[in-house]
């Protein structure tokens, strides 16, 4: 079991969570992840590691609720547990220095996964540029934390009720028009990513994305986080989770989130219409497991 | 009464109950139901007492068969039981998954003008009758050695150099990558072959030994071998973590939706438990779906079998050899064939056919027929020309066999690989290039048995004792010979 040290909302249906996990808070690099499973019958999930702190033993996970796994892990709290943490997994991003401006773009809850990596850029000595994207107000996180890392934020929403109107993408054509741009990292939904490659394409910039496929294992023993760069097949869980962005076929990707779309949209409303009580049932063997445990 | 050996060779085999096909093809429950103690009694036997057992050379640890066998004749279960446990650890399980007739049965006498004692099911017979009536023996107390062993990987391998280690006296402590322990035991072999609980009775007789078990330990990532070695402060590591990177067909269309790993598949079903109707795990619905699964040996056997138990129409093993050189168990193809599963021989995938949105439809196939002999003697299919046939399919299992896992070698560079991939190792003691470091199992010679990974983590279990006695690493002497130019 992995205790819960703190909970919080950040964003409609995104909570930030920080989980003790004392060898992985040692080991992790940007850009790496972690297999979670929230209750003992639950599937394994993966989330990227936002932050850790070796010195307290713990890391830092974002999770957006939108199926069933997540949506439970959205209701723990301190003094919950996790069931299984395992990692850090995949590679760590390559932070380098570089001569052009480094941009990292995030959509929602990607953002939350950009900011490990826009912050050790900035740590590198890079200037940072973070366009980070939401449906509204409400889902642009971390601009405060990333502004506190000397970091320049560009906001967008879809409906303009924050920031700039319109699309990640277009506020990142008009930096790649003034700026010279050393890299773009870009984390967030398939289609977002697909078209800030298709941005920088072609001027040839460095750009990074990083895959959310499928996973099991999490360690290359499934092969079910497949992938097709440069039109090799790779394996997302340690071939990545990082790839140039330019060969990625972000269609196959797109294509084969969706497997098992009927499932999890079951699973799902299912879930949804348990009551509150059942809920905690299902939680029940998480539920204050680490205040249990300190007691015991 | 002193009966005659030629009495005794007119005795039929006993063959082993089986659960009936058309019922087991629906439900997870093991296929074999086990001897009755009557019928082991009499298969027991017709052992005709060889002076010179061949089964015992033919048994990859040497079990005095001969032994076991007199004493389950005799009753004994426990002293049979007695016998076994001085060669193998994993009764149990062996006598349930080891290709016997390679191996003991193969070499039995009576194989060649009858039938060879069905020394698997009496080995099973014991083992489970001890486990059911709880005739294990205490545990022994040792007086505690002082030092301590990493072992990493809960498979075959790992359970048994651990079983050995903690017998010793050493702190022994497991680290496995997934959350539950078993390794391929548990991911890789499905319930109605090898029964969970089964597995789960030995690892908590390890347990009840003093052996720990780490979950979600990736070593290489969480840990380093390194590490392991100084700040983890063990004395010594084995490294069992199996060949765990599947092997793909490289051919067009194999990440179309539907196209499964052997061992993507099959973890879903049987570590994640997707079989279950409360699955949190997704799995492709299969209910009236067909299936063609791509290989021969067990891993193609299972993959097979498991689709028919989640409602598959059909499903069909397509190998690209003849039946003869399937690696498979006989008794896996037979089941197999009892259940329903088509088999078509001598073909060879050319291409997976897709839809506009990405999922499986079917399958090209080229037809082979056998040419000459290649390096593993079995005779190399070549293609006939021009005989290309299509089959319609929702789902395609690949199944021809996993390389070694390179997370944990290319995290550690003391350790030697060779070109296959595999752990370098001196086999008479599994000791790696890396000073402490052991190695054994599918690691070490790529995918094979159960047995003889279990036979590897013992034979690095005896070495590792050594190590801990004297202090001497062989190799490291070795190897500084070799640089000295001696």
């Amino acid at each position: 079991m992995y205790p819960i040290l703190e909970a919080e909302s950040i964003a409609p249906d995104v909570r930030r969570i920080v989980v003790e996990a004392p060898k992985i808070a040692k080991k992790h690099r940007a850009g790496q992840f972690v297999i979670v499973r929230v209750t003992p019958e639950g599937e394994r999930i993966p989330l990227t590691i936002a932050e850790s702190d070796p010195a307290a033993g713990s890391i830092t996970l974002f999770v957006q609720a939108i199926g069933r796994t997540t949506r439970l892990m959205s209701e723990l709290e301190a003094g919950d547990c996790l069931v299984d943490v395992a990692g850090p997994l995949g590679r760590a991003s390559e932070i380098n220095r570089y001569d052009g401006v480094a941009v990292v773009v995030g959509g929602g809850v990607g953002t939350a996964i950009a900011y490990p990596i826009a912050c050790a850029l900035a740590a590198k000595g890079n200037r940072v540029i973070a366009i980070i994207g939401g449906r509204t107000k409400e889902y642009v996180l971390l601009e405060n934390e990333l502004r506190a890392h000397d970091i320049e934020v560009i906001p967008c929403t879809d409906d303009g009720s924050y920031g700039r109107m319109g699309f990640v993408t277009e506020a990142l054509a008009d930096v790649v028009a003034d700026e010279e741009v050393g890299v773009v990292f870009t984390i967030g939904p398939v289609p977002m990513m697909s078209a800030v490659a298709d941005v920088t394409r072609p001027s040839e910039i460095e750009t990074v994305a990083s895959l959310n496929p499928i996973m099991v294992d999490g360690t290359g023993m499934c092969g079910g986080c497949r992938v097709e760069v440069g039109g090799e097949t790779k394996f997302a869980c340690v071939d990545g989770p990082e790839f140039d962005a330019h060969e990625v076929n972000f269609r196959l990707l797109q294509r084969r989130n969706t497997s098992y779309r009927a499932f999890e949209t079951g699973q799902l409303s299912s879930l949804e219409s348990l009551d509150h009580e059942h809920h905690e049932q299902l939680l029940a063997p998480v539920r204050g497991a680490c205040a249990r445990r300190a007691m015991s | 009464m002193k009966v005659s050996r030629r009495e005794l060779m007119k005795l039929d085999r006993i063959e082993m109950p089986a659960r009936d096909p058309l019922e087991r093809a629906a439900c997870f429950d093991e296929v074999n139901i086990g001897l009755t103690p009557e019928e082991a009694t009499v298969e027991a036997m017709r052992c005709l007492h060889c002076k010179t057992p061949t089964c015992i050379d033919g048994c990859p640890v040497n079990i005095q068969i001969d032994q076991f066998i007199d004493r389950v004749a005799m009753g004994d279960i426990r002293g049979a039981a007695d016998v076994i446990r001085l060669d193998s650890l994993l009764p149990a399980i062996c006598g349930r998954v080891c290709p016997q007739e390679a191996q003991c049965e193969g070499a039995c006498v009576l194989d060649k003008k009858h039938k060879p004692i069905a020394i698997g099911h009496l080995e099973r017979y014991v083992a489970d009758t001890i486990r059911t009536y709880g005739l294990e023996p205490p545990v022994e107390h040792v007086e505690p050695s002082g030092k301590s062993v990493a072992i990493v990987g809960s498979g075959p391998a790992g359970l048994a150099c651990a079983a050995d280690l903690a017998k010793s006296g050493h702190r022994v402590r497991v680290f496995e990558a997934l959350h539950k322990p078993g390794g391929v035991l548990i991911y890789g072999i499905p319930e109605f072959r090898l029964p969970k609980s089964i597995v789960q009775s030995e690892i908590d007789g390890l347990k009840e030994l003093g052996v720990e078990f780490e979950m979600n330990a990736i070593i290489g990532r969480t840990i380093t071998m390194e590490e392991l070695l100084t700040e983890e402060g063990f004395d010594a590591v084995f490294v069992g973590v199996g060949a765990g990177l599947p092997r793909f067909l490289n051919i067009e269309g194999e990440n179309l939706i539907g196209v499964y790993s052997a061992n993507e598949f099959l973890t879903r079903v049987n570590l994640m438990g997707a079989f279950h109707e409360d699955t949190e795990t997704p799995i492709l619905d299969l209910t009236g779906k067909r299936v063609v699964v791509f290989g021969g040996g067990n891993t193609a056997m299972d993959s097979a079998r498991t689709p028919l138990r989640l409602g598959a129409k059909e499903v069909r093993v397509a190998y690209r050899r003849t039946e003869a050189e399937m690696p498979a168990r006989v008794e896996e193809v037979h089941h197999a064939k009892e259940e329903g599963i088509v088999f078509d021989f001598l073909v060879s995938p050319l291409e997976l056919l897709g839809d506009d949105d990405g999922w499986l439809t079917g399958v090209r196939l080229q037809r082979m027929e056998l040419g000459e002999p290649d390096d593993s003697g079995r005779r190399r299919p070549v293609p006939i020309e021009g005989d290309v046939f299509d089959l319609d399919a929702d789902v395609v299992i690949v199944a021809i066999g996993n390389s070694p896992n390179p997370l944990l070698p290319a995290t550690e560079p003391h350790l030697k690989q060779t070109r296959w991939g595999t752990l370098e190792v001196d086999e008479s003691t599994g000791r790696t290039t890396m000073p402490g470091v052991f190695a054994g199992g599918d690691i070490t010679t790529g995918g094979a048995t159960v047995i003889l990974a279990m036979g590897a983590g013992r034979v690095a279990a005896a070495s590792i004792n050594e190590y801990l006695e004297t202090g001497v690493w062989d190799r490291e002497a070795n190897e500084e010979l070799e640089t000295a130019g001696v």
